[in-house]
């Protein structure tokens, strides 16, 4: 099934204002040239529990899952 | 466009802390009860909350709730209505207790009770000497909150609606609530959430300031669908701030940068909280650093090419001391202002925070406006808590850490009154009228019509800024005048909002369209309000209603000692009394002094 790229649009959403502005700029600047596969993985990590995902982005933790590396990587530059 | 109808007990908007705890009294008592929220349960705003919830259990220090209702009085310049506030400190403990039941992981002291922490503001002995009130989970207090309710609630077999937004609230000729119309964001369908009661627990709407700690996801929704329904909004001219967001971001610079020996400073690079406050200086109060802020700003001594901010400077620190004191702020800074604060100063703002006005309750959570004389007259199934609702305990200033408290105890106020009002017979399901969905269709059918117009990013952010300059921290009587024209232009270009993507699902832009309608309502709410008012008090301080001995901190009881109601159909204003009486007869009231810390 293609993945639903306006739904994870909308998981960009979080409890955070830190957050909503890191996904922010990732969308602006990655997220439409993002493949499926990517778009996969990114779904993945936003599944995240939000305080987990800041201190993955924020630099605090190491990103522990493989398939989340490369969009934890962009996120920390963004 | 069909439109599905399903039927509950009771519609619950909103899935944070104060929707939470009322669909779980809902549920518990067997109630048929829908929860529709935008984002997932645990991404609502609460999780932010990081401080404490206040309960006077006296685990650490002697405490009282009438020490906790004094503190929360005079933290409200005397505004809060003494009933409801009563009732909220009293039902403190037995709220927290309750979630520690659910398995709130509380931090605890050696004897293995809820360990207690002191918190800005709050006394014991009516003020003599601060007192350890704050129950807190380190600094993630929301965020285990917000777990703990929704584990509970997935055991009481609440029914969740996630991404659903709530269009509009259906009324009925009589005034009678009788649910919402709600978008699910995956089919694009509009369906009617037919029920008994209907409880809204939409959180606040901070988004309509250019500077704000709040999430993206607080757009008000509550309000607006209560204001286009003809319910008054409540006492929005009461917005707190923090002195120090990062400019153009709003991420909070905690006080504990200042108290390292962080310097304000304005475009010439003057330190001019010496002039503002020559003893504390740059740890003057809140309110005082974030005015003085704003005052340099319109003298034209801001920073930046717009003049827009000044800088909070920590350059003098040394390297490890900013290493091993406040990491945190120095990747803040770097990733939001980009500066690294070893080397350059970083940009800062007063920025807003929390929302004291609201749609106007009783302490029993059901919302109440104007009929027949009686200005608290209940509207028939409609209930709200939490920082969409003003019952109103925070008056003109939210106490610190009565924010968590609110949405507990009005939360399960709210679900109590539904489930007495459900068995005692007082709540039928009323017929829905013809047009019950009218309202939405039209105004999806209108951004699917529109050919060019305005783009919602570009109107939301006129609004923020107007708010910004206009409404913020510090007012002027000109810049309010002002800024009621200005706001009301803004409103007027919001009725032609234009958005490229047409598709049906999953549509982002369209839902910012959305939520645009609801924070112009809010909006226009909080700069007719402000202008309206001629005296400071609480947050809401202006320039020319100045403290004297006559009127100390401009306060003005004589002639504004009352509750602001505005509506939305022809913006006009009512006033209706504070409640200066607690709500039972032997308790002592908290007499009018001046608020003085």
């Amino acid at each position: 099934m293609a993945i639903e790229r306006g739904k994870v649009r909308w998981q960009c959403r979080r409890s955070l204002l830190e957050l909503d502005l890191v996904l922010a700029r990732f969308l602006e600047k990655h997220f439409d040239r993002l493949n499926d596969e990517q778009v996969a993985d990114f779904e993945d990590l936003l599944r995240c529990d939000d305080y987990d995902l800041w201190a993955m982005v924020n630099g605090g933790r190491d990103c522990e899952v493989d398939r989340w590396q490369e969009m934890v990587t962009r996120l920390r530059q963004c | 466009m069909n439109v599905a109808k399903r039927t509950f007990d009771a519609v619950i908007v909103g899935a944070g802390g104060a929707g939470l705890r009322a669909a779980l009294q809902l549920s518990e008592a067997g109630l048929k009860t829908a929860v529709l929220s935008k984002v997932f349960p645990t991404r609502s705003h609460t999780v932010a909350a990081q401080g404490g919830v206040a309960a006077s259990l006296g685990n650490s220090t002697e405490d009282h709730w009438h020490w906790h209702m004094y503190d929360t009085v005079k933290g409200s310049d005397w505004l809060g209505d003494q009933d409801a506030i009563e009732f909220m400190v009293r039902k403190a403990n037995e709220v927290v207790i309750e979630l520690e039941h659910y398995g709130m992981p509380f931090d605890r002291t050696d004897s293995g009770k809820i360990y207690q922490r002191p918190f800005g503001g709050h006394s014991m002995n009516y003020g003599k000497s601060p007192v350890m009130r704050s129950c807190a989970a380190a600094d993630r207090t929301g965020h285990a909150m917000l777990h703990a309710l929704y584990q509970r609630n997935v055991r009481a077999h609440t029914q969740f609606f996630v991404e659903w937004m709530a269009l509009d609230l259906i009324r009925d000729a009589d005034g009678n609530v009788l649910g919402v119309t709600a978008l699910e964001l995956e089919t694009g369908e509009v369906s009617i959430f037919h029920a008994r009661a209907t409880i809204f627990a939409t959180g606040g709407s901070g988004r309509i300031f250019y500077s704000s700690t709040n999430a993206f996801t607080n757009t008000g929704d509550g309000l607006g669908m209560a204001a286009r329904a003809g319910i008054p909004l409540e006492d929005m001219e009461f917005w707190q701030f923090h002195p120090t967001g990062v400019a153009g971001a709003g991420v909070l610079i905690t006080e504990g940068v200042r108290g390292e020996g962080g310097i304000l400073r304005n475009a010439s690079g003057e330190r001019f909280m010496e002039r503002y406050a020559p003893n504390l200086k740059d740890l003057a109060s809140r309110d005082v650093v974030s005015r003085s802020m704003v005052t340099e700003i319109n003298e034209g001594h801001g920073c930046g090419p717009d003049k827009d901010h000044v800088m909070l400077d920590i350059t003098h620190l040394s390297p490890e001391v900013i290493m091993k004191r406040l990491p945190g702020i120095r990747d803040i800074s770097i990733r939001f202002a980009g500066v690294d604060p070893i080397k350059a100063p970083i940009p800062v703002v007063p920025t807003c925070h929390y929302q004291m006005g609201g749609i106007p309750t009783n302490y029993k959570g059901q919302v109440v406006t104007p009929k027949d004389g009686n200005p608290n007259a209940p509207a028939p199934g409609f209930y709200a808590a939490g920082e969409c609702a003003c019952a109103s305990v925070h008056g003109a200033n939210r106490l610190g850490t009565n924010s968590l408290l609110d949405l507990l105890v009005f939360g399960k106020s709210a679900g109590e009154s539904v489930v007495a009002d459900f068995k005692s017979g007082n709540l039928s399901l009323k017929p829905l009228p013809a047009d019950a969905a009218e309202r939405s269709l039209a105004r999806l059918a209108r951004l699917e019509s529109q050919k060019d117009g305005n783009a919602v990013a570009d109107v939301r952010l006129s609004m923020q800024r107007t708010m910004q300059k206009h409404a913020g921290v510090f007012r002027f009587k000109d810049l309010l005048k002002e800024g009621v024209t200005q706001i009301l232009e803004v409103a007027e270009s919001a009725r032609s909002t234009y958005v490229r993507d047409k598709s049906r699902v999953w549509n982002t832009a369209r839902q910012e369209a959305l939520e645009l309608d609801n924070m112009i309502e809010v909006a226009k709410a909080t700069m007719v309000s402000a202008q309206a008012r001629k005296e400071s008090r609480g947050a809401h301080v202006r320039d020319d209603a100045p403290d004297t001995p006559e009127h100390p901190n401009g306060r003005d009881d004589q002639n504004w000692l009352k509750h602001t109601l505005w509506f939305s159909a022809d913006n006009h204003l009512e006033y209706k009394p504070v409640h200066l009486k607690p709500m039972s007869a032997d308790v002592e009231p908290i007499a009018l002094a001046k608020r003085t810390y």
